[in-house]
């Protein structure tokens, strides 16, 4: 029995040089792609625009951001269940009409409006939080994939949409309700931050501090391990829908307010923002990974890009194409973290 | 090496064959860093035409970093590798495949909705321009299996095939290019005892035709079966390769392990008590099982038997609400809890739970943890709606984490690492991840099934000891487990199973290996 223990030290610039490759690999497989992603974005705008890190370009990217923000996080929720919410644009358009009708209907024309507000407000997520409400029961009681329930409620969402509006945007909602949700600001902030910081961190909360939060990871890292735990996970799919739609809901009334119509061909491409947004993220395809705080980044960034491209004067068909390639190469490069992960987990595993 | 009587001639010709003729695969001082810690440090290994080489070892001791470098899965980071005397650089599995070196590994490799003939020849190139020649894969595929002995039907649906079979084609697949080499990286994992024979007959055939074979197994007594020589990995390092007819099992184990398992399976004293659950003349709707009745007494250990495919794990996780009955009735303390003809029917797992019914499954990766998510998570997950955990909407999790300091002090696992994620750990330390669900609420039945099943003696052993405080708290232990040696030295009672059948009930003085072989195989007698 021979007993070969040796232990061979390299030479010492080589251990240098390896511990600060170990290092970048470290923050890698770590941080993911993201906070490399935003260093580059942030570089390179400032250098080709010096309008870029002004005070008042970096106002705009932070309120332009709150809509997509609210969006993602909605994605975000459905992604963890392992599904996909491919109707937030339609739920956007759906919200935008319901509100405007029901405010135009109601508002007699004078004074503030408050009553047709509040009331236009609540029909909007009402008719949101049913379309999220379709979708869970689809998903968990019949088993329809989140793929396909989703796309096809965002034919028939988008299909009743246009039936009520006929595809004319709707005029006639107070203007308080644009002056102050579209254009308001309070204590020199706009309020559509006002509105979404609070929802970030109710999102927050309720995904980490709550037994149900707790659940809808659980059901997207296993559903079965999740069934034999005791969870409802019908009932649990059906919160993690409808909340998504309310979220999503929130962001239609601010745009709504913005735009001072309501419109059915809103929110067209909020889906794919979304998701672009959550795999950015690190929002795992597969369920039960992702953590909140890098979904607002993703989507943030995801603003950010599309502000640097603006005022660089970039076509917006490049835009597009821009956007598109960097989702697939955020989960090329999460895909090679993974791979990183797994050779290197010998040293990421502490001793057990 | 001295040949001495005591060899069978089979052994002698094969060890003559050794002397005289040059290895197959040689591998000289290969190490392995990854990411400045070291795996594998400068290692020997080879293998001969015609041998079984054994690798033996614990979880995490380097087995699998080997075999992936052999089969060019990865690249050692130092040392050389020789084929026929000459020097090679494996670059991928292609590679390897080519140079004749075929692996089964433990992962599922099969495409279940093509056919066995199908599958044979997936990613061989059997093809004139773009069409495959189906004739001719036919009979290729017949004159595989004819071959290796395999009695399987090529246009069979591979999904419609026991665990056995299975392994059988991704054996014949493996085969199926000619190889010098061939790998088997613990095949015994789901088979039952009937086709372990088999697979046993099945490598006696690969040796007659020269094939060098390398075997994985944590089951020592495969090793002896079936090895010419075996080689133990500690840490990394080869510490010794051993013609296995020279040493004993207990050699053997203290070789790999460092220490003798004085008491491998400990004596756990019965603390029998009242009735718990009673099953009777259960018949479930997807599953062979039939009027099978059985009773759980408080504090004791009952084993249900059988092989592969009995219909034992059935009966278990009808229990849990997760197979459909048909007819029955169950009891659960005082309570029915199922009943169809009184309309009672509390089987769901959560109600199960609540009762103190705990299930913990044989497949781990597909029903019993999240392997994405951290050990705090997955031990927590059955039991956040008890007030230790939560206020029914918010989680506490001060309180998690100081119970989680005391199941980390039970499991024997570093505070810290509490947070890491499962499919970061080895298949051991999940395993007891696992059983640790019991750790943290009232369990006054663990329902386990295979508990014990791919992970290595240390592990077993520390899986056994447990079991045997969960059963000294006064907890009773359903152990379904095709293992009959495991059967034969935990449980208090045993049932066997076979075909859906409860076969047999055999009290504690009555319970050896013995015994419970001889019933299978009796049955086995008397159906072919």
């Amino acid at each position: 029995m021979t007993k070969t223990r040796l232990n061979q030290k390299p030479a010492d610039w080589q251990t240098y040089t390896s511990q600060a490759t170990n290092f970048i690999i470290f923050l890698y497989i770590r941080g993911g792609v993201l906070p490399w992603f935003l260093v580059l974005a942030v570089l390179g705008f400032s250098f080709s625009s010096e309008y870029f890190l002004t005070q008042a370009n970096l106002r705009g990217i932070s309120m332009h951001s709150t809509y997509l923000i609210l969006v993602a996080m909605a994605q975000m929720l459905v992604m963890l269940t392992a599904g996909l919410d491919l109707s937030v644009g339609v739920m956007i358009a759906m919200t935008s009409v319901a509100s405007s009708l029901t405010m135009g209907a109601m508002w007699s024309g004078h004074g503030s409006g408050w009553e047709s507000i509040l009331i236009g407000c609540v029909v909007g997520l009402g008719a949101c939080a049913s379309i999220g409400l379709v979708n869970s029961i689809g998903v968990a009681w019949f088993r329809v994939p989140a793929f396909i329930m989703t796309l096809g409620m965002s034919s028939i969402v988008l299909g009743l949409a246009l039936s009520l509006t006929g595809g004319i945007p709707i005029y006639g909602m107070p203007p308080s309700f644009t002056d102050i949700f579209g254009y308001g600001v309070w204590a020199g902030i706009p309020v559509p931050i006002l509105v979404t910081l609070p929802c970030i961190s109710l999102m927050y909360i309720f995904l980490n501090w709550t037994r149900v939060g707790r659940y809808i990871y659980a059901i997207g890292g296993n559903l079965r391990a999740a069934q034999l735990s005791g969870i409802n996970t019908k009932l649990c799919l059906v919160i993690a829908y409808t909340t998504a739609a309310l979220f999503t809901g929130i962001a239609a009334l601010l745009i709504t307010a913005r735009l001072e119509t309501g419109e059915s061909n809103l929110g067209v491409s909020y889906p794919l923002l979304s998701i672009a947004a959550c795999a950015i993220g690190g929002v795992s395809l597969h369920g039960g990974i992702g953590k909140l705080h890098n979904v607002v980044l993703g989507a943030i960034f995801i603003i950010l890009i599309q502000n640097g491209m603006n005022l660089m004067r970039i076509n917006s068909y490049y835009q597009m194409v821009a956007i598109g390639s960097l989702l697939i190469i955020s989960i090329m490069a999460e895909n090679f973290r993974q791979r990183l992960v797994l050779t290197y987990q010998n040293k990421i595993r502490p001793n057990t | 090496m001295k040949i001495t009587s005591q060899h069978n001639e089979a052994q002698l010709a094969n060890q003559l064959h050794v002397r005289n003729a040059k290895p197959l695969i040689h591998l000289q001082g290969v190490s392995k860093d990854y990411f400045g810690s070291t795996t594998l440090q400068s290692l020997d290994f080879d293998i001969y035409a015609g041998e079984v080489h054994a690798l033996f070892g614990e979880n995490g001791a380097g087995k699998s970093t080997l075999l992936k470098i052999i089969t060019g899965d990865i690249q050692p980071t130092s040392g050389d590798i020789f084929i026929n005397d000459e020097r090679v650089k494996i670059d991928s599995v292609h590679h390897a495949k080519d140079l004749g070196i075929s692996a089964v590994f433990q992962e599922y490799t099969l495409v279940p909705q093509l056919t066995v003939e199908e599958n044979l020849f997936l990613g061989s190139n059997l093809s004139s321009g773009i069409f495959l020649q189906k004739a001719k894969l036919r009979q290729w595929a017949k004159q595989t299996l004819e071959r290796l002995e395999f009695d399987l039907d090529p246009n069979q649906l591979v999904i419609h095939l026991s665990h056995a079979q299975q392994r059988m084609v991704e054996i014949a697949k493996a085969f199926h290019g000619k190889p010098a080499i061939m790998i088997l990286d613990e095949p015994t994992a789901a088979l039952s005892g009937r086709e372990t024979k088999q697979l046993f007959a099945m490598i006696d055939v690969l040796k007659k035709e020269g094939i060098g074979v390398v075997y994985v197994s944590h089951r020592t007594s495969e090793i002896f079966r079936l090895s010419d020589r075996v080689s133990i990995l500690q840490d990394g390092h080869l510490t010794g390769t051993h013609t296995t007819s020279d040493i004993d099992e207990g050699q053997l184990i203290e070789l790999a392990f460092g220490h003798r398992f004085e008491s491998f399976f400990p004596t756990i004293k019965p603390n029998t008590g009242r009735l718990l659950l009673n099953i009777s003349n259960l018949c479930l709707t997807n599953s062979l099982v039939q009027d099978a009745s059985l009773t759980v007494n408080a504090g004791e250990i009952v084993g249900l038997t059988g092989l592969a495919g009995s219909g034992a794990a059935d009966i278990a996780r009808a229990c849990f609400g997760l197979n459909q009955i048909k007819s029955g009735i169950i009891t659960y303390l005082d309570d029915q809890v199922y009943n169809k003809g009184l309309g009672i029917n509390d089987l769901t797992p959560r109600a199960m739970l609540d009762r103190g019914m705990l299930y913990l499954p044989a497949d781990r990766h597909t029903e019993g943890l999240i392997m994405d998510h951290s050990i705090r998570q997955n031990i927590s997950l059955p039991s956040l709606n008890l007030a230790k955990f939560s206020t029914g909407f918010w989680v506490r999790r001060k309180g998690e984490k100081q119970i989680m300091e005391s199941v980390s002090r039970r499991l024997k696992i570093n505070q810290l690492s509490i947070e890491n994620l499962l499919s970061h750990l080895s298949g051991g330390t999940q395993q007891k991840v696992m059983l640790a669900k019991g750790f943290v609420r009232d369990v006054q039945l663990f329902i386990l099934d295979e508990p014990t099943i791919g992970v290595d003696i240390g592990t077993r052993a520390e899986i056994y000891r447990l079991m045997q405080d969960f059963c000294d708290a006064g907890a009773s232990i359903l152990l379904i487990s095709s293992d009959l040696s495991e059967v034969a030295n935990i449980a208090h009672r045993v049932y066997i199973v076979d075909r859906g059948e409860l076969l047999a009930e055999i009290p504690h003085k009555n319970i050896n290996e013995a015994t419970l072989s001889r019933y299978l195989d009796q049955r086995e007698a008397s159906i072919s």
